[in-house]
């Protein structure tokens, strides 16, 4: 048929010559490349002795800030939760009471919040939606566990540890 | 005089074999750790330092896994399988010889365990028997990719062992002899080695070889990719792994021969020139030997980690149509030079 675009090549297969026929050139071909990826760098990562960097922009396990004077700052306003395309989000807010206002910024506050990170595809919305800068996927990749329940992580292990002020400390000692 | 001998044998031949399965043994980490590095990667290595305790490992959980026989499976004969290609891959040994001899009070020690006047021939008849192992065992799985693979088995060895036959008949023409003792002592030095006399002839015996290992790019009898796992489809703990450990025997075996009559078996460059006693060149010719050997094993598993497996077909074309053509040339040649050799030289 004739080629519109002019194109076209036409690629036969010719018959293999004698030195093609005995394969031999080709082997010997083959070893020198297989020969010098055996002195080559090797690529192997010692996973836990070594690990792989993370790129900086690497969104991995949530966690959940606190401000610079170690209180929650999560409002519980549920928007993270309604931008999640895979659903992952789910919480129970309460009302801060008098005396917790070292503990929570805000007048409401998330009792509950779990994420279920089998459910989630780490894709960073809940990230972007949150007016309060209260949530970050800065951690690395989730560690594997046995049970599908221990991949639902509650505020034990999202909400950042307090910040502890050395110098305190040591006046306080 | 009887009884020293006897226990002399008894000690030699425990020493080979021992060898053997510890080089087996240690050829499936090198394997492994081959594999590893063509490819850019490590390889086993955590069990020990730099993996050494692998080969244990593996062998243990070989013992340790379940035993399965299939229902419609012939159980005598498919017991016998595994058990008949290990005890064929082991006695081929038993004609190679490992060094010259050493003197030992006023005792001379043979490093060979028998001096057959015919090792050649011995050695071929026990690769020849090595198939049935493959075959029986495919046979008694009663599983047609088991038997399709003992089938291929069967029709390459024979196709390969002519090609092989013949390239040997070439040697002998040179070397005159069929003891391997004979033809290794022939190859004093470095000039005398086969290899020089018979480059064509180690070529053909070189692929004919890794043909009869059942070795890349000749597997076509296990072949993953077509027959699951070829004749030991069914096969399950150790006996799988007497398969598998009879294949590396086979290995060593084939490298030692190869070693041995082309490659000049102990002997070494200079070796009666540096001054040693005689007992010092021996073991020093051991060693070499070794370091022979185990380049072949290098180099059988470097070409199986460079070639891709053939075509059915491509075998047989390559067999008959190549190999034994150029074997027969080979001879031809062969005979030509010798007669030129006695007329002018
Ligand atoms: S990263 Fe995406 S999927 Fe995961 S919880 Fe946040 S919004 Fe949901
Ligand atoms: S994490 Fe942010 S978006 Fe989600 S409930 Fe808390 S404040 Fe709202």
């Amino acid at each position: 048929m004739q080629s519109l675009s002019n194109r076209k090549k036409i690629l036969e297969q010719e018959p293999m010559n004698f030195w093609e026929r005995i394969y031999l050139p080709a082997i010997f071909k083959g070893l020198a490349i297989t020969l010098r990826h055996f002195f080559m760098k090797k690529n192997t990562i010692r996973y836990p002795e070594e690990t792989r960097e993370y790129s900086k922009n690497f969104r991995g396990m949530h966690s959940l800030k606190r401000d610079e004077l170690g209180r929650e700052r999560c409002t519980a306003c549920g928007l993270c939760a309604l931008s999640c395309p895979a659903e992952a989000i789910t919480m129970i807010a309460a009302e801060r009471q008098k005396g917790e206002e070292n503990l929570y910024r805000e007048e409401k506050y998330a009792a509950v919040y779990e994420i279920n990170m089998l459910r989630c595809i780490f894709c960073g919305l809940c990230e972007e939606a949150c007016p309060k800068e209260a949530i970050y996927l800065d951690g690395p990749h989730v560690p594997p566990e046995y049970l599908r329940k221990d991949f639902i992580y509650g505020k034990d292990k999202l909400v950042e540890q307090p910040f502890i002020n050395l110098e305190e400390l040591s006046l306080n000692k | 005089m009887e009884f020293a001998f006897i226990i002399e044998k008894f000690i030699l031949i425990i020493v080979v074999f021992v060898i053997t399965l510890v080089i087996a043994m240690y050829s499936t980490l090198a394997e492994r750790k081959v594999a590893g590095f063509m490819q850019d990667r490590l390889g086993p290595d955590r069990a020990g330092i730099f993996g050494i305790l692998q080969p244990l490992c593996d062998g243990g959980k070989f013992f340790f896994k379940e035993e399965i026989i299939p229902a419609g499976a012939h159980r005598p004969l498919f017991i016998l399988g595994p058990t008949l290609a290990i005890i064929t891959a082991c006695i081929g040994s038993a004609v190679i010889p490992w060094g010259q001899a050493l003197t030992i009070g006023d005792r001379v020690v043979e490093l060979q365990v028998a001096d057959v006047n015919v090792g050649i021939l011995y050695i071929f008849g026990v690769v020849a028997l090595g198939v049935y192992g493959i075959m029986l065992g495919g046979w008694a799985s009663n599983n047609k990719f088991s038997l399709m693979g003992a089938v291929r088995a069967a029709s390459q060895s024979i196709s390969y062992e002519l090609a092989m036959g013949l390239s040997i008949i070439a040697l002998l023409m040179v070397t005159q002899s069929l003891s391997l003792k004979e033809i290794v002592a022939q190859q004093e030095g470095f000039v005398n080695w086969n290899i020089w006399a018979q480059p064509l002839g180690f070529l053909i015996f070189l692929i004919c070889a890794f043909a009869e290992t059942n070795r890349v790019p000749f597997d076509l009898p296990e072949c993953e990719t077509e027959l699951v796992g070829g004749y030991h489809t069914e096969y399950s703990s150790m006996k799988l792994g007497l398969y598998m450990f009879s294949e590396y025997i086979n290995m060593f075996v084939s490298s030692a021969l190869m070693a041995a009559i082309y490659f000049g078996g102990y002997n070494f460059p200079f070796m009666y020139d540096l001054g040693l006693s005689a007992n010092w060149i021996t073991i020093i010719g051991v060693f070499v030997f070794f370091i022979k050997i185990i380049a072949f094993i290098f180099f059988f598993m470097w070409i199986r980690w460079t070639l891709p497996r053939f075509r059915y077909d491509q075998l047989m074309n390559l067999g008959w149509k190549m190999l034994i053509p150029l074997a027969l040339a080979n001879i031809a040649l062969t005979g030509v030079f010798i007669i030129l050799k006695d007329k002018f030289f």
